[in-house]
């Protein structure tokens, strides 16, 4: 590992490990319904804030293979929505855990948490896509033109429509829930590095499973 | 000049197909037909919610059926001639302005069937209409495309259901909502959100669909 340009991989499990530490021992502010609930923020938030960011890289990656045909691109391409998916699930459990103590119910009807569930569809679906096709170039290629297709109407399903809407998240509707002025400084000082942490760790993970899966093609064609 | 008359023919040439065959259109027709009346024997009588939500199913599915087979028709052999003569732009176009055609047209016939079966409920009769061909519109730009992927992938009917939900569940459910707000006839200006987040998302998928078929029309 030469610091000078792994140093960000450092800095990601420095960051994460600092946010699990301060998210149990940190000070939170009391509050009614949320009560200790309050500090799953720095591990449910996240894990949105990294998917968007790998689904992005899916999408430009995409874009980068239909210009170019480079397979490393497809590569980066499908893992980045392998681990976009994966962190996707663990931010529907937090996010359903924490539910079931705020809400009531794990599942609450809340539209961010159906659109969340429609967009992991889209990846799903983008699988299912890839596995159909056996030619590794047409795969390639296909898989790409449906990803860039889908990619904005996922940005309209995670960021537009539940802003149409009533919501129990936070900000949007009337709810008891969190909102930006339920977060003192103390918690932001967790929150972002929290956030940034997961992205660089997100994007780590993709990396190596990328090189895991071309050795893994060079072998098979050896 | 020459990328107009190239869509217009194209256009000319799918509406000649279908009415030399007449096969896509009738088949559609009795799905429909089909569809509305097993619904009414099975309900008989329903409240204006389930209403509006069992015509947009049925219209969802009915579109799906009706837009899978616009790329499935085109052969091997066709599509070297298409090779040699036309834009791929001017190809994806002409179905999508076709299907819209087609996709309209059925929509109509589609609700004028259900209102005649069931009662119905629709207070702001015109707006509704206007929501049934935002549908069209909608369903036609999506799955056009969603059809040209799924016909590069074996022409699997299957792939093109599990390709094609995902990504029209945002516009199903803003269809629905402005649909209902016109079935209830509340004010009209409530829907305009609704309206202009459909417009924008159709605006976008015609786009990316020029950018994009060029890229999946050639094995």
């Amino acid at each position: 590992m030469k610091i000078k340009s792994d140093w960000w991989k450092i800095l990601g499990v420095v960051l994460v490990l600092f946010s699990l530490f301060q998210g149990l021992m940190g000070r939170v502010p009391v509050l009614p319904i949320l009560h200790e609930t309050i500090r799953n923020i720095y591990y449910h938030v996240p894990m949105w804030f990294a998917m968007v960011v790998l689904f992005v890289f899916n999408a430009v990656y995409s874009i980068k293979y239909l210009s170019s045909g480079n397979e490393h691109h497809d590569n980066i391409a499908v893992e980045s929505a392998n681990v976009g998916l994966f962190l996707g699930i663990l931010g529907l459990l937090t996010g359903m855990l924490w539910a079931k103590f705020t809400w009531g119910e794990a599942w609450s009807n809340d539209p961010k948490q159906n659109s969340a569930a429609i967009g992991m569809l889209v990846y799903l679906a983008y699988f299912v896509l890839r596995g159909s096709l056996d030619e590794a170039q047409k795969r390639a290629k296909i898989s790409a033109v449906y990803s860039v297709f889908a990619f904005p109407v996922m940005i309209v399903l995670l960021f537009i429509l539940p802003r149409l809407t009533d919501s129990l998240h936070p900000g949007n509707g009337g709810n008891p829930g969190f909102n930006k002025y339920d977060m003192d400084n103390q918690m932001r000082m967790v929150f972002y590095p929290a956030v940034i942490g997961w992205i660089l760790i997100g994007v780590w993970v993709m990396q190596i499973r990328v090189r895991l899966l071309e050795i893994t093609n060079q072998i098979l064609e050896n | 000049m020459a990328f107009i008359k190239e869509t217009t023919t194209l256009i000319r040439k799918e509406f000649l197909m279908e009415w030399r065959s007449k096969y896509a259109f009738n088949g559609i027709l009795i799905y429909v037909f089909a569809t509305v009346f097993i619904c009414y024997l099975s309900f008989k009588k329903i409240d204006p919610i389930t209403w509006n939500a069992l015509f947009w199913i049925i219209l969802l599915f009915t579109s799906i059926n009706a837009i899978a087979k616009s790329f499935m028709q085109e052969n091997r052999s066709r599509y070297l001639y298409y090779y040699t003569i036309v834009n791929p732009a001017a190809l994806i176009l002409s179905k999508i302005i076709y299907n819209l055609i087609l996709m309209s047209f059925i929509a109509f016939i589609c609700l004028f069937f259900y209102t005649v079966v069931f009662n119905n409920p629709i207070h702001d009769f015109s707006y509704y209409l206007l929501a049934v061909a935002l549908g069209g519109l909608s369903f036609s730009s999506m799955f056009t495309m969603v059809s040209a992927i799924a016909s590069k992938a074996n022409n699997n009917s299957t792939l093109m259901a599990i390709l094609s939900f995902p990504v029209i569940v945002p516009l199903l459910m803003l269809l629905i909502k402005f649909a209902k707000n016109a079935m209830d006839g509340i004010d009209r200006a409530s829907s305009a959100n609704e309206i202009g987040v459909l417009l924008l998302i159709n605006i976008i998928v015609f786009a990316v669909s020029l950018l994009l078929f060029p890229y999946i029309w050639r094995d």
